[in-house]
């Protein structure tokens, strides 16, 4: 059957125009394609990975930032603290030293009313002997004399001074 | 009574008589227009065997459309003589062309005279008989119609694909524009849909130009086929010729780029007993590897021929049928013509599938003798 037989002249210039038409193409449109079809996803596949580097750098400061303002927020918190330790010690401080500087005031003044008393109290007994003095004298002027009645008297009267 | 049925008989067959000969002259143009061709020859005997054979059969000549014809030059070769061209013309309505006188000295061995017969060139004696001794001796090389085709597929080819290539130098990175985006899904789907996954990343590369020009050239020639009037029609992707060579370029690239691996597995399969491999598997195999493009050659030689046949079969049934009655002849067509208009949606739907399926299994061909020994 003719049909079924392969001719030579048509193999022939398949093959010749199939090779010419494959040669060029390749050369001139599948290199081209190819390569701007590659570049082109390529293109893409970096902007989609730059976009996505760009969200995650986004979402890194965005933690780095909240970090900061905690740190910032616990800084504060830790100054105020201490702060109001420093006030509290302060005042604290205060409270003592002025406690103690009363209580030594109230000691000084303590101790200068026993010297004071101690003194009025020598002073006391000083005028009460000149008063003793005086009196005998004037006693003695009086009373002396007698011998006896003087030494009675002199007895006695020491006897009461010495009980006052 | 029975004359008055009678009478409304007859005005019933007249309703019917005015019906038709309104219709006729619609039928008439319909058949008219598809039936430029075969008209004169459905005058004589109609063979519609001998029809749909010339007309899937390789040609010296381009039929255009009624008388018109063109001429396409036939060129010949043969070893005594060398080469010989003139125009087919020359050859038509069964003349014979004396071929020029090379050496007056010696007019008998010099001088050929040529006829058509068939699809073939013969040389013929000076009685008028074929002179099969001579006629063997000579190659024909002729550009028939199916040559013509060819080399205008290829034109439309590199002008197709030369501006989808200038798309994408304009408009690099750009998005595709214009016959760009209509070519690029078909050039990424063959990328993406048959070469990768067929021969993998690593090697599909190597292979796209060719798979490329081959699903395209297939895909084009399938297509100007279906195209009933000139400068389509001719039945190329359905000869025997051009689907051989094609598939002796998948073969040829398959030995190629073929592996040791592939060969390894191809004649010595490991962990098979050797009585089987040498009995059994091995030629199996090696008959294997030269079935795969034999089926290339008949596949697509036997589905593209079928629907041209087809095609043709449904409008012959008009002639043929037109042959007893006229009537019946434009009854048939009524029929014929949906019919054959389904059928040459459905070739255009086959045209798609045979060229996928040629670039498909060329592309897992390919994969298969590239195969690398990292699996096992």
């Amino acid at each position: 059957m003719d049909i079924m037989m392969p001719s030579v002249g048509l193999i022939f210039w398949m093959t010749l125009t199939f090779l010419i038409v494959f040669i060029l193409l390749r050369k001139m449109a599948w290199k081209p394609i190819l390569g701007a079809l590659k570049d082109r996803e390529q293109s893409i596949q970096t902007a989609l990975d730059s976009a996505e580097k760009a969200k995650q750098e986004m979402a890194q400061l965005q933690a780095s930032n909240e970090k900061i303002l905690m740190e910032a927020r616990a800084e504060r918190d830790s100054l105020l603290k201490e702060a109001r330790e420093t006030k509290d010690a302060i005042i604290n401080e205060a409270k003592g030293k002025a406690q103690k500087e009363g209580a030594k005031l109230i000691q000084d003044a303590r101790e200068a009313i026993q010297n004071e008393k101690a003194a009025a109290l020598s002073e006391l007994k000083t005028q009460v002997a000149n008063l003793s003095i005086e009196i005998a004298e004037k006693i003695l002027k009086s009373e002396l004399s007698s011998g006896d009645k003087q030494k009675a008297l002199v007895n006695t009267m020491l006897k009461e001074v010495s009980l006052n | 009574m029975t004359t008055g049925i009678k009478g409304f008989r007859h005005i019933k067959s007249l309703i019917v008589a005015i019906g038709l000969m309104l219709a006729m002259p619609t039928f008439a143009f319909a058949a008219d227009s598809t039936s430029v061709k075969e008209a004169p020859e459905a005058k004589e005997k109609f063979n519609a065997g001998d029809v749909i054979l010339e007309h899937v059969s390789d040609s010296h000549s381009w039929h255009i459309a009624g008388d018109l014809s063109l001429p396409l030059p036939v060129i010949l070769y043969s070893k005594d003589r060398g080469l010989m061209i003139f125009s087919s013309s020359k050859l038509w309505h069964g003349n014979v062309y004396k071929g020029l006188e090379r050496d007056p000295n010696a007019p008998s061995i010099s001088n050929y005279s040529f006829k058509e017969s068939g699809i073939h060139i013969v040389v013929v004696n000076p009685d008028g008989t074929v002179n099969k001794a001579e006629t063997d001796k000579i190659w024909d090389f002729s550009i028939t119609k199916n040559v013509a085709t060819i080399m205008l597929v290829a034109v439309l080819l590199l002008l197709t694909f030369s501006a989808v290539a200038k798309g994408y130098k304009q408009r690099a990175m750009a998005a595709p524009k214009g016959i760009q985006s209509f070519f690029e899904p078909i050039v990424m789907f063959i990328r993406d849909d048959i070469a990768i996954p067929s021969i993998g990343h690593k090697k599909y590369e190597r292979f796209m130009p060719y798979l490329l020009t081959l699903f395209f050239f297939i895909l084009f020639l399938n297509l100007l086929g279906l195209v009933p009037f000139a400068p389509g029609g001719a039945n190329v992707t359905g000869n025997i010729a051009v689907t051989l060579t094609l598939a002796c370029f998948t073969f040829v690239l398959m030995m190629i780029n073929s592996t040791g691996t592939f060969w390894a597995h191809t004649l010595w399969m490991p962990g098979v007993p050797a009585p089987v491999k040498i009995l059994i598997l091995t030629p199996l195999e090696i008959l294997g590897v030269v079935l795969k493009p034999f089926t290339l050659i008949i596949r697509m030689f036997a589905n593209i021929l079928a629907g041209h046949i087809i095609a043709l079969s449904l409008v012959s049934l008009i002639f043929i049928f037109g042959a007893a009655s006229a009537a019946v002849g434009y009854g048939v067509s009524l029929f014929s013509i949906p019919f054959g208009a389904g059928m040459l949606l459905l070739d255009v739907l086959v045209s798609l599938i045979q060229a996928y399926v040629f670039t498909l299994l060329s592309a897992i061909y390919f994969g298969m003798v590239t195969e690398e020994a990292a699996h096992h």
